[in-house]
Parts: structure tokens; C-alpha cells; sequence
């Protein structure tokens, strides 16, 4: 288990500089000068555009660039914008907030889709099954920005980010994902409900609650957390749509600004802190079969 | 004179407070009045740290005004300079300018505001090395280009430009290297605002917690969520706030906005949604809280010379003739412009309407001058294809190439950036929408940056000598009206030749909410926060 935990953490190495030199050289790639527009329609004084550029190595050849880039990187130094705003003040601001909208969302998601999941499975074919048939139908055929702007025309924005201030944003963002889980949860009990290890639990006898919730949901439930977790990740990412619909200063929306202003050092910074996040998830999660399942072991 | 104005302006006001039975104006610190109320407007990040040398963008500006206050503020409702810290700003040949600033001024940190401070303040924001935005603002004063050479790599030979001089404590006489008659209405604008002496000792440390001398002082600034400011109450101007916190809360996207501007939780918005100007839905929406700016822009597409064929007058005339404005602002453009008559805004001083004698809809005319000019081949309009653009760039295209039966393209560009390098690198293939927003409100800042040879918004490589020398006398012209008269002959021979069509001029929509009772737009689009009221609270 360990020597396997170790190995995913080195494979994370790799995977860091090649995410991090291709979302650089994509940035500075895109084949416009970001100073060209910055001050409407007259140029920009050339001192100040020749400070600019020196100051972000902009006219070093793009490997140079990167390395100098990465150097500061491991020193802690994320660099800064082009208005002096240091890229981990950006994050530090932004990224609780995209947190707890994940948490909230994820919790929704969770509850509201297994709950409805272990219902409809065990019911099969009942009225509450087509309800949630047609319910969860109706979620995934709806574009988040509709679901969005009905919540919103409803309750508003959101006047802080607490947990509580943003459960409607939450409910809009986890919406999707929701229907997802209560068919996935669904078609897993139904399957288990017949498996040997359920009739052998019913048979000694044990009260319905104890075959369901231990025996029948615990073994029902890794492909449901598989998905969680990787949506967890993704949640993580930012909502740039739901973010905008319900104006969240959170991390979608401020890498969706940074690469329209082409803010490299942003874009890069942000977004290589959440591919690091997203492959901690999908190692937690795939920790989390072992505990679940003592069928799987790691070596 | 110009603060008689002011006071007659700001009788409606107290008249409307009386009538609302909120017990009078400033000074009164009733609870009543909501005096210590908090007012929540809509915002963007600015593109760089609070300091007056280096903002240049919108969302800057905004706090700006309130953190700074300049030598001369610009009306409300007519954009006229007043003299705001200025006592008095005289010149005989509109080359030496003396200027008096008023006494007894503070910043936010208690020095008090001196003329060393704008001197110091200007020098430094024009220093190359400095590489500050608005460094362009001070070319015209003498010894600019000793401390700022024109080649970025060359070093500055001084640090301090020779035409500025500290008479006194309250007296500084700016000297420029050609005589200027519009500089007093230009220092309103917000790079030339006085800095504090702890601003030259720590630069970056101050842009973190900004001190200026305005009506409000800074309280703080989360990157990309919103900028805190508390009113200032040894503010001595006469746009002094009637509240006492504002929270400017960045936005990015205007529809969600409006719709916390119609629920209450924000109180102004100096932008409307295209959504909610469609059949002027917002003023239904918003109750008759809507607000009309009166923006001094202009909106325009540039011929660039050195494009084949466009070095024709005919051809220019006949293009001119056969866009309808009309029609395209009702069709395309939800009747937010009105169309242009003149190569100014119309609520300039100066401003002649219907000097453009080409900028009407005239399909005959346009037909006999097109045939005329013999031009054969495509016309394009190029334009970044955000914000709307592509469609007004598209319509005025199909009305060119109805009424002359010649294909027009509307050629998008992916960014503003990449559109603005394709005309300062002179690579147009056709014609470029060339819009212009003020940066103050004289009509000489719709002439000079635009067809001056080789200015620096000069989009449609526009050179001819006659216009230059006007242009050249009417600023040597100490006599206001005199010189306005000299920029209406420049105009004159801008018409005659047509390197830009003018389209039209945006009216510049906003509102505010149920919270306040009074609100009012600027024409640089801008809050005018000395203007709010909050509604009485029952």
C-alpha cells in the first residue's frame, strides 16, 4: 500500500512539468501581443510596454521563459499579473470559495442522487422509479446556465460565500451530476440485490435496514464513488458558467478572464494547481476501493 | 463662473430632496437622510495597482475619482471644467500656465496637499523608467523628452522635466514646449492628480493601500471581488459624498448584475445589458431609475490610406452616403446611439450638427458618386467581433452593399489586441471600426489624436498639412473662442476629405436601484457619486 501510494506521488512529478510547460507554451502561443490593446485605442507609451516585457521575460525564447518560470515556482513565487497582483493573492482570494462550492454541490449531489438512487433501485419499475426516471431525465437535458438563471431569478445572488449563501449556486452546479449519481446508484442496487452475499443476509435473518444499508449499499457503491471523486475534481476546477451566472469570484471565472487577457503566469499558475488537485482526488479515490472493498489490495 | 453653474445645477437637487422629505442636503447627520448609509456599484477589476499615473481602464478610474480629486472636475450634466483644487489656472500666451491651488487641502493621511506634490506627482508618472501608462499625458509640457526619450532603450538625461517649477507652497507654473490652450480642461483628466510624499518613498507599498486627496479614502481592495472605500471627511471639494461607504463590487458578467440592480443588492450600473436594452425593457424594468450619460464618443470606421483603391474621395463619399444609420441603430443596435452629424460628440462646445454633410443615408447620390469613382473589386470592415461589434460592423456592411451592389465583408478579429496591432502596424486589407471615447471634454481631443499626421490614433494614416497647421494655430490660440473656431475650420477640412466615416454616438445607458433616490451619469461614463442619495428608509 505504501510503496504504491509512493509510486503515484512520483508519477505526479512528470506529469507536473509536462502540464505546466503546455499550458505555458499554449498561453504565449496565441499569436498577439498582450500590450497591442491594453491601452484602447492609442498605444501604449513604448517604455512602458519595453518594462512589461522585460519584467515577464516576454522577449527570452519561450523555453528560456519557462525555466526562469518554473525556478521561481519552486522558490513559492507564482509570479505576478501584468497590474502587479501577486498570482497566489489571486489564488489565495478565490480558491476557498471554489472549495466550499464544491463541498456544497458535491454533498447535494451525493445525498439528494443516492438517496434517490437506493429508492428507485430497490423499487423497481415503481411510481417513485419513473418519477425519478423522468426527473433525472429533465436535469440532464437542462444547460446549467438555464437551471442557473431560473435560481437566480428566483433568489438571487448569493450576499456572501458561506456555505449556506451558496447552496442554490450549489444545487445549480451539482444539478447535473445528481441525475448521474441516482442512475448510477440505481442500476448498482438492482444489480447487487440479487447477488449470493444479499440472499444470505436476508437468510440469517438480519433486519432490511442492516441488508441494505451495510451489505447492499457498501458493495454497491464504488462505481458511485469513482464518479464522485473524479466530479469532485472537476468541481474543484471552477464553474466558469455557474461562477458568471451567479457572480462567485471563484477560480473558473478567473482563469476564463486571465486567458482572454492573456495573463500567462495566471493561467499557467491556476491551472497547474488544479491538475495537481485533480490527480490527489483521483488517488484518493482509487485508495478509497481498498477500504470499501477488501476484495481490491494495492501492492 | 463655473461654480455659479454648479450651484444653480445643484438647485434641482435640493429641491428633489426637499420634495422626498429627506430634510435637506450635505452636512446633515439625521438618520434620516440614510447620511451613513453604505451604496454598492457595479465594478471591473482595474488593470493595474490604485495610482493615478498608471490607470487608464474603466474600473480604475472609477476609484480613482473618488480616492483622488484633480485641479479642475468636470460638471455633471454639462462635462464644463470647473476648478476643482485649483484656485486659479492663468496664462497670457497658453504656454506658461500659472497655477494656485486652494489652501488648506489634506490627503488621507493628514499631509497637507502642496504644489510640490503635483509636481512631484507629474514628474514621476512622465520618468521612462517609471514606465507608467499615462506618461503620453505629459509630452506637450517642456523637458518631456529628457526624461522620457521617444526610443524606449535610450536613457533619460534628467529626471525632472524643465517646464515644471514650485512658485510656493501653493503655486507651480507648468511651462509647455508649444503653446496649448486646451491644457486646462486636459489636467481634469486623472493622471495628473496630486501624490503624497510617501508615495515616492515606497511605490508598490503604496499602490496597496492608495492615500489620495478625494472625497473618499481607501479602505480596502480584494483582488477580483470588490474595492472598499469610507467617505473622507475633511473633503473640502464641492463633490463630496452624501453616504458613507461604498463598496465597488466587481462583476463579470452585466446580466447578472441587472438583475441584482433590479433585487437591490447593487445600487448602480453605468452599462445596461443588450438584453434589457431590447424595446427599452430597462425602463420598464427599472421604474424610471434609468439614467442617460450623455457620452462624449464617437464611433466610426477608418479608410486607411495606404489601402488600394480607398485614395479616392468619390469612393469614400459614396461609402458614407450609403450607410443607414438610422436603420441600424433601430434594427441592430436597440436604439442605444444616435447618429453622428459631425465629427465631434454632440454634447461637446463646438460641436456644429450636421457639419458631416456626407453622414446621411442618400442611396442616389451614393450610386452616381460610386459609379463615378470606378472603383471595382471588395470592400471589407475589419473589427474585433466581441461586444457586439460583429453585428453593427455586419449591418452597416449589407446597407453598403445594397445601396452600391458591391460585396462587403465584415473580416473578424479573435481579440481587441490583435485588431488594434493589425492598424498601428498599418496591415488593413479594407476599411476598421475606429471608435473614440474622450479623455476630456474638448473638441481638440477629437482632432489632434485622430488626423493629426502621424498621431497616436491616427487609424486612417490620415496626413494633410492644411489640417495640421490649423490644428497647430488653434492650439497656440490663448482665446477659447477663437480657438474653437480655428478646430471647427480643421474640421471642415476633415469633411472635405473623409479619411473616417463618422457612424454614431452612443448615449451611454445606466440605472440605479430602489435604495437610492438620486443617481447620475457622467459623460465619460462614469458614477457621479457626489450625486447619489439614498432613498429614505421607512
Amino acid at each position: 500500500m505504501g510503496r504504491y501510494v509512493l509510486r503515484r506521488l512520483l508519477q505526479l512529478i512528470p506529469v507536473f512539468l509536462g502540464t505546466t510547460f503546455i499550458i505555458y507554451t499554449l498561453v504565449w502561443a496565441i499569436p498577439v501581443d498582450p500590450f497591442a490593446g491594453k491601452c484602447g485605442q492609442r498605444p501604449c507609451p513604448p517604455a512602458y510596454v519595453a518594462a512589461m516585457r522585460a519584467k515577464f521575460n516576454l522577449d527570452d525564447n519561450l523555453f528560456v521563459q519557462y525555466v526562469k518560470y518554473l525556478g521561481r515556482l519552486f522558490t513559492g513565487d507564482f509570479g505576478q499579473t501584468f497590474s502587479g497582483t501577486d498570482v497566489s493573492t489571486l489564488i489565495a482570494n478565490a480558491y476557498p470559495i471554489t472549495v466550499r462550492l464544491a463541498v456544497v454541490a458535491l454533498v447535494i449531489e451525493a445525498l439528494v442522487g443516492m438517496t434517490a438512487g437506493v429508492l428507485t433501485g430497490l423499487r423497481k419499475n415503481g411510481f417513485a422509479d419513473n418519477l425519478v426516471l423522468v426527473a433525472t431525465l429533465m436535469l440532464i437535458s437542462l444547460p446549467v446556465f438555464v437551471t442557473g438563471y431560473i435560481l437566480r431569478g428566483l433568489f438571487g445572488t448569493p450576499r456572501g460565500t458561506s456555505f449556506v449563501d451558496l447552496i442554490v449556486p450549489g444545487i445549480v452546479l451539482g444539478s447535473l451530476s445528481m441525475a448521474y449519481v441516482s442512475r448510477l446508484t440505481r442500476t448498482s442496487i438492482a444489480e447487487n440485490r440479487r447477488a449470493d452475499f444479499v440472499r444470505t443476509a436476508i437468510a440469517k435473518g438480519l433486519p432490511t435496514s442492516r441488508v441494505v444499508g451495510v451489505h447492499l449499499l457498501r458493495n454497491s457503491v464504488i462505481p458511485v464513488i469513482t464518479f464522485l471523486g473524479t466530479d469532485l475534481g472537476a468541481l474543484m476546477g471552477g464553474a466558469i458558467v455557474t461562477e458568471g451566472v451567479f457572480n462567485i469570484r471563484g477560480i473558473g471565472g478567473l482563469v476564463f478572464t486571465n486567458i482572454q487577457q492573456q495573463q500567462g503566469v495566471v493561467v499557467t499558475g491556476v491551472v497547474t494547481l488544479l491538475v495537481l488537485v485533480y490527480l490527489v482526488m483521483s488517488l484518493v479515490v482509487d485508495l478509497l476501493y481498498a477500504v470499501l472493498d477488501p476484495r481490491i489490495r494495492y501492492e | 463662473m463655473f461654480i455659479r453653474k454648479a450651484a444653480l445645477v445643484s438647485l434641482p437637487v435640493a429641491v428633489a430632496l426637499l420634495a422626498a422629505g429627506c430634510g435637506g442636503g450635505g452636512g446633515s447627520t439625521a438618520s434620516s437622510d440614510n447620511s451613513d448609509g453604505t451604496v454598492t456599484i457595479y465594478e471591473t477589476e482595474p488593470q493595474n495597482p490604485l495610482t493615478p499615473g498608471n490607470i487608464n481602464d474603466a474600473g480604475g478610474i472609477k476609484a480613482l475619482d473618488e480616492l483622488w480629486a484633480g485641479l479642475v472636475g468636470y460638471d455633471p450634466d454639462t462635462a464644463k471644467p470647473y476648478n476643482l483644487m485649483a484656485d486659479s489656472i492663468t496664462s497670457s500666451d497658453a504656454k506658461v500656465y500659472d497655477i494656485k491651488i486652494k489652501q488648506g487641502w489634506k490627503f488621507h493621511d493628514g499631509t497637507t496637499v502642496k504644489a510640490k506634490n503635483f509636481v512631484d506627482a507629474w514628474n514621476y508618472a512622465a520618468y521612462g523608467p517609471n514606465a507608467q501608462l499615462n506618461a503620453d499625458f505629459f509630452s506637450q509640457i517642456q523637458g518631456f523628452s529628457d526624461v522620457h526619450p521617444e526610443d524606449a532603450k535610450a536613457q533619460p538625461t534628467a529626471k525632472t522635466m524643465s517646464g515644471l517649477k514650485v512658485l510656493g507652497d501653493y503655486e507651480f507654473q507648468v511651462t509647455l514646449s508649444a503653446p496649448f490652450s486646451v491644457f486646462p480642461t486636459k489636467i481634469g483628466y486623472e493622471g495628473f492628480d496630486p501624490m503624497p510624499d510617501s508615495f515616492f518613498t515606497d511605490p508598490a507599498g503604496f499602490a496597496k493601500k492608495p492615500i489620495g486627496n478625494g472625497p473618499m479614502k481607501f479602505v480596502s481592495q480584494t483582488a477580483n471581488q470588490d474595492i472598499k472605500l469610507t467617505r473622507f471627511d475633511g473633503y473640502q471639494g464641492q463633490d463630496a459624498v452624501h453616504f458613507k461607504d461604498l463598496d465597488l463590487k466587481i462583476y463579470s458578467d452585466l446580466d447578472t448584475a441587472y438583475s441584482d440592480l433590479q433585487s437591490g443588492q447593487l445600487d448602480f450600473m453605468e452599462f445596461m445589458p443588450p438584453a434589457a436594452l431590447v424595446g427599452d425593457k430597462y425602463k420598464t424594468d427599472l421604474q424610471g431609475r434609468n439614467l442617460d450619460a450623455g457620452l462624449i464618443d464617437i464611433d466610426a470606421v477608418a479608410l486607411p490610406s495606404y489601402v488600394p483603391g480607398y485614395d479616392n474621395l468619390d469612393l469614400r463619399r459614396a461609402i458614407s452616403l450609403a450607410i443607414d444609420r438610422d436603420t441600424i441603430i433601430k434594427q441592430v443596435l436597440n436604439n442605444a446611439y444616435t447618429p453622428a452629424t459631425s465629427f465631434f460628440s454632440a454634447h461637446l462646445d463646438g460641436n456644429t450638427p450636421n457639419s458631416c454633410t456626407y453622414c446621411k443615408f442618400d442611396p442616389t447620390q451614393a450610386k452616381a458618386l460610386f459609379a463615378k469613382s470606378g472603383f471595382t473589386g471588395k470592400l471589407t470592415i475589419a473589427s474585433n467581433s466581441d461586444g457586439g461589434h460583429k453585428e453593427a460592423m455586419t449591418a452597416i456592411c449589407n446597407s453598403i452593399a445594397k445601396t452600391l451592389g458591391v460585396p462587403c465583408d465584415f473580416v473578424p478579429q479573435a481579440s481587441f489586441g490583435q485588431f488594434r496591432s493589425m492598424i498601428t502596424s498599418h496591415q488593413a486589407t479594407g476599411m476598421v471600426r475606429s471608435d473614440w471615447g474622450a479623455d476630456y471634454p474638448s473638441i481638440e481631443d477629437f482632432l489632434n489624436p485622430i488626423f493629426k499626421t502621424g498621431a497616436s490614433s491616427n487609424d486612417a494614416v490620415y496626413s494633410n498639412p492644411k489640417v495640421d497647421a490649423l490644428l497647430t494655430q488653434a492650439d497656440s490660440t490663448a482665446d477659447k473662442d477663437a480657438a474653437v473656431k480655428l478646430y471647427q475650420q480643421a474640421e471642415k477640412l476633415v469633411e472635405a476629405d473623409l479619411p473616417k466615416i463618422p457612424l454614431w454616438n452612443e448615449k451611454g445607458t445606466g440605472g440605479y436601484s430602489s435604495r437610492l433616490s438620486a443617481a447620475k451619469l457622467s459623460w465619460k461614463r462614469q458614477p457621479d457619486v457626489s450625486s447619489f442619495r439614498l432613498a429614505p428608509t421607512s
